[in-house]
């Protein structure tokens, strides 16, 4: 009726019809997000799992392996909790294994995606996040700039390891004008990932068929 | 359903207000936040601008079409409700279905529910209209806002990293890329312009540029209205 949009009736002046209304959009506002959620979590899903493996097949060449990325995974036992490595398979045999590595960047944590090959040299490195400064720290990206690809071929021997540093700090990668601390991050991180493997390369290049009979 | 207090549109007066006279930024000093927050570069000001235009079309219209039924008491909460269930819904959906373009926006698309503009739209204006104003309201702030994000970002950007529009094919897509344009080949960098304070600089010098434009416009229509010939 036009007339209760004019006149105020009494009814909604009480309370208990304030905080029924409220409930109510609550109420209708959670439904909305509950069906949000479910019509998009398979597409997300599916989104991510596209993302991932366009960035594994940035850091693992195709001809290198003859499996599908995202469905050959282990999980490795590290010191800071498991860490998920995506095995590149040459019919049985391990020919590179790609993995997320962490360094501390300006402005908070910079995720890299190293891949790495059963020699434990670098296949290729890129960055899946970061929250440096834009216009300085994000070269960092491959979109921006090609910094990254200087990684490329690179392994703990060669450079030796006190010359895994940026320039600025008596080592062989180049820093960017007004950002240090950000490729240094980067530097830390691949070097760690190295690390990492060298450590633990018995696990991570066992055979695949040994690893499926010791799984079960 | 009629409301008393709904006076014939002035759509040309809805458009001034939005872009310039009411201007979200330039003269409700609203959205500070998220401005200063992502104007480090012109394509990021534009980003940003463009989803909270969307949002707040779509708030204006929602708001207004449920006015009838939300009483005064409850509104705010009610608003905020619909503001940040909006948002959430929209940035599930473009990620799921718009996904190259979320991994450029999706960074600003939070950022949104932060902006007061869209509370202050919907409790001032969206409130007391009909639909079909408030969606044009929403629209015209949105493009207000965008036009004041994108000139910081242009300024800073020129000032800190000496190009323009860099990185506007992630965003747009390849055809405008001739839009990316260096400014000033093999610049150093000017970092400050960049970071935060930065923002802050810039934004004064706007804010200060637009009442002088304003005082000198106002001075010479006072001048044409006492028949007095415009001094310069």
């Amino acid at each position: 009726m036009s007339t209760t949009t004019v006149a105020n009736p009494s009814y909604r002046q009480r309370v208990g019809y304030q905080a029924a209304l409220l409930g109510g959009f609550a109420l209708v506002a959670a439904a909305m997000l509950v069906i949000g959620d479910i019509a998009t979590r398979d597409a997300i899903a599916q989104r991510e799992a596209e993302d991932l493996l366009a960035s594994l097949e940035q850091v693992i060449p195709t001809q290198l392996h003859d499996n599908a990325l995202l469905a050959d995974s282990i999980t490795l036992d590290t010191a800071d909790g498991e860490l998920r490595v995506y095995r590149a398979l040459q019919g049985l045999d391990v020919a590179g294994v790609a993995f997320e590595t962490v360094g501390q960047g300006y402005a908070g944590p910079i995720r890299v995606l190293l891949g790495i090959d059963a020699d434990g040299r670098v296949l290729g490195a890129r960055v899946l996040s970061h929250t440096e400064t834009p216009g300085l720290g994000d070269k960092i990206e491959v979109a921006r700039d090609d910094w990254i690809l200087s990684f490329d071929g690179k392994s703990l021997g060669e450079p030796p390891p006190e010359r895994w540093a940026v320039k600025k700090d008596g080592g062989d990668f180049d820093q960017f004008s007004g950002a240090t601390i950000t490729p240094r991050a980067v530097v830390s991180a691949v070097k760690d990932g190295l690390e990492l493997f060298a450590a633990r390369r018995d696990a991570l290049t066992a055979s695949a068929v040994q690893q499926v009979s010791s799984d079960e | 359903m009629s409301t008393i207090d709904e006076r014939s549109t002035n759509w040309p007066r809805i458009a001034r207000d939005g872009v310039w006279d009411n201007n979200v930024v330039m003269a409700q000093s609203l959205a500070l936040c998220p401005l200063l927050a992502v104007t480090g570069t012109a394509t990021n000001g534009l980003g940003l601008g463009l989803a909270s235009t969307f949002v707040m079309v779509a708030s204006g219209l929602l708001v207004s079409v449920l006015r009838g039924s939300i009483t005064p008491q409850v509104r705010i909460p009610v608003f905020v409700l619909i503001i940040a269930t909006l948002v959430t819904l929209v940035d599930l959906g473009m990620n799921a279905w718009m996904h190259d373009l979320h991994k450029v926006l999706g960074l600003f698309i939070p950022l949104i529910v932060t902006n007061c503009a869209i509370l202050g739209r919907a409790e001032s204006f969206a409130s007391r209209q009909a639909p079909l104003p408030a969606v044009f309201d929403g629209l015209m702030m949105g493009v207000g806002f965008t036009l004041v994000l994108v000139a910081l970002g242009a300024v800073r950007e020129a000032l800190g990293s000496g190009t323009l529009f860099a990185n506007a094919s992630m965003l747009l897509g390849q055809s405008l890329s001739w839009l990316e344009v260096t400014l000033i080949t093999d610049y150093r960098g000017f970092l400050l312009m960049i970071l935060p304070p930065g923002g802050f600089i810039a934004m004064g010098f706007l804010l200060a540029g637009k009442r002088m434009l304003d005082r000198r416009l106002a001075a010479r229509r006072e001048a044409k209205a006492a028949g007095v010939p415009a001094s310069a």
